[in-house]
């Protein structure tokens, strides 16, 4: 029963849903949104082709409320046996308690753990630390010395500055019981250029918990790269799937030809 | 099929009764109710949290309910902090008992350059005479996310190696424990759950 060789965990795939009123989005940097079909739907079609997890951001929550959210989350979960994440609006243990109810294995927050840093440690006592995922909206700081290192945290869909350097918050994030970081590169995200490598694995050195890579995939290359040179544990990829070009399973099985170890056949 | 889930305000335990349910069983939930242990057919025990959490089943009630149905013959399932509290305890929480059905106690993956959680799919390596993981390949991958991790022995129904080996699953008679998660390990994760429940005094199904 002895296994031989020094085994790695693979490398996760997460499809991500952006959702704006119940319906699955996508845009650049956030606006000039594209209509991209039924969430539960897209969520057991990626499923099926292959993604490790799910990932659903409520990117209407913030502003507009949420009680569609939590249908949403419902009719997304029913049916749904990998990993299902949510974020979008999740202020207080008692949201967060609303989105676990309705079927989420872990939930995502981000400007509200800014505003009360307690709401980590909060949701982390009642659900697990496994359950709290931190989302980092990052910018780097072309006017700093190291635009890496001192790379700022931005809240409001990557319009506002939080005042807070990401390495930093990164490892509060972790100092207070978050399971998980998902770093999104607010310069990267819906550009298909690439992950921000440098960024990624600033992070990922600076903590001991899974950082997942977010924003700039638009290659099989950028997924090698990023897993990598940018350390990540974990890569999220939304549009790179949305419209046809490519199924999470397709793409881990081009990886594993790179050389990265993926959940294959899966 | 009738599977009594035990309730210990550690974490939600949707996903598990979810898929339960999605394999046709008929879930009925425990937290301070003794009778539905007492008239359990199956039990699980779920598990996303902090293993000190599981004192309330000690304050309960529920331990010794569980001591006499597992003594009964009733196949019991843990998973995941589930499955360390069928030890004699953990480092998480060094003060709280476990139900030391298996003497050993589990530990924290030990410091170094690996990411600890230890979080996402990763293969196990099946014992072969395990009724539990029956039917699970080489190359079939399981979901873990986990920071504390019960020790290799001999009733070790699997090892996973991450950092080093551990046991991912364990299995003896009617008791039966999985480090992963069933419930969110897609098909492979369905087909155990499959055989749970079919597990039977005389064989699975």
């Amino acid at each position: 029963m002895e296994r031989g060789g020094d085994e790695v965990i693979t490398k996760r795939i997460i499809a991500c849903l952006d959702v704006h009123d119940g319906r699955v989005v996508k845009g650049v940097q956030f606006v000039d949104l594209i209509d991209a079909g039924d969430p539960a739907t897209q969520a057991a079609r990626h499923a099926r082709e292959g993604a490790d997890e799910i990932v659903l951001l409520d990117i209407t929550a913030t502003h507009e409320g949420r009680a569609t959210l939590l249908d949403t989350v419902r009719r997304t979960a029913r049916e749904l046996f990998v990993p299902f994440t949510v974020g979008g609006g999740i202020r207080t243990a008692d949201d967060a308690a609303q989105v676990f109810e309705a079927g989420a294995d872990k939930v995502s927050v981000n400007s509200a753990a800014l505003k009360a840093p307690g709401l980590i440690d909060a949701i982390g006592r009642s659900f697990g630390a496994q359950a709290v995922v931190v989302a980092i909206d990052a910018r780097r700081d072309p006017e700093a010395a190291d635009p890496v290192k001192d790379a700022q945290v931005y809240v409001q869909g990557g319009r506002k500055k939080a005042g807070r350097r990401v390495v930093e918050w990164a490892r509060e994030a972790e100092e207070r019981g978050a399971g998980e970081i998902l770093l999104t590169s607010m310069n990267a995200d819906g550009m298909r250029t690439g992950f921000d490598c440098e960024l990624t694995a600033a992070v990922s050195e600076a903590v001991r918990i899974p950082v997942i890579a977010s924003g700039g995939a638009g290659t099989v290359e950028h997924f090698v790269d990023v897993f990598g040179r940018g350390k990540a544990d974990a890569a999220l990829a939304a549009s790179i799937f949305h419209f046809g070009v490519s199924s999470a399973r397709s793409l881990k099985e081009d990886l594993a030809r790179a050389g990265v170890s993926v959940r294959l056949p899966c | 099929m009738r599977v009594t889930v035990i309730d210990y305000k550690a974490g939600n335990l949707t996903s598990v009764l979810k898929a339960l349910r999605h394999l046709g069983a008929e879930t009925l939930v425990a937290d301070g109710d003794l009778s539905l242990v007492e008239t359990a057919e199956r039990i699980v025990l779920p598990g996303v949290g902090h293993f000190a959490a599981t004192e309330r089943l000690d304050a309960t009630g529920l331990t010794g309910a569980i001591r006499a149905a597992i003594a009964r013959g009733v196949p019991f399932l843990g998973i995941c902090v589930g499955m360390q509290w069928l030890y004699a305890g953990s480092s998480e929480a060094p003060e709280q008992a476990g139900l030391g059905h298996f003497a050993e106690r589990c530990e924290r993956f030990p410091d170094g350059h690996e990411k600890v959680p230890h979080v996402g799919w990763n293969s196990i390596d099946v014992r072969e005479d395990s009724r539990l993981l029956k039917g699970v390949g080489a190359g079939e991958f399981v979901y873990f996310t986990h920071s504390y991790k019960a020790p290799v022995t001999a009733d070790t129904a699997a090892v996973t190696q991450y950092i080093e080996p551990f046991a991912s699953a364990v299995e003896r008679g009617n008791v039966m424990g999985v480090q992963f998660h069933p419930e969110k390990s897609g098909e492979t994760g369905l087909k155990i759950l499959r055989s749970f429940l079919g597990w039977n005094a005389e064989g699975t199904k």
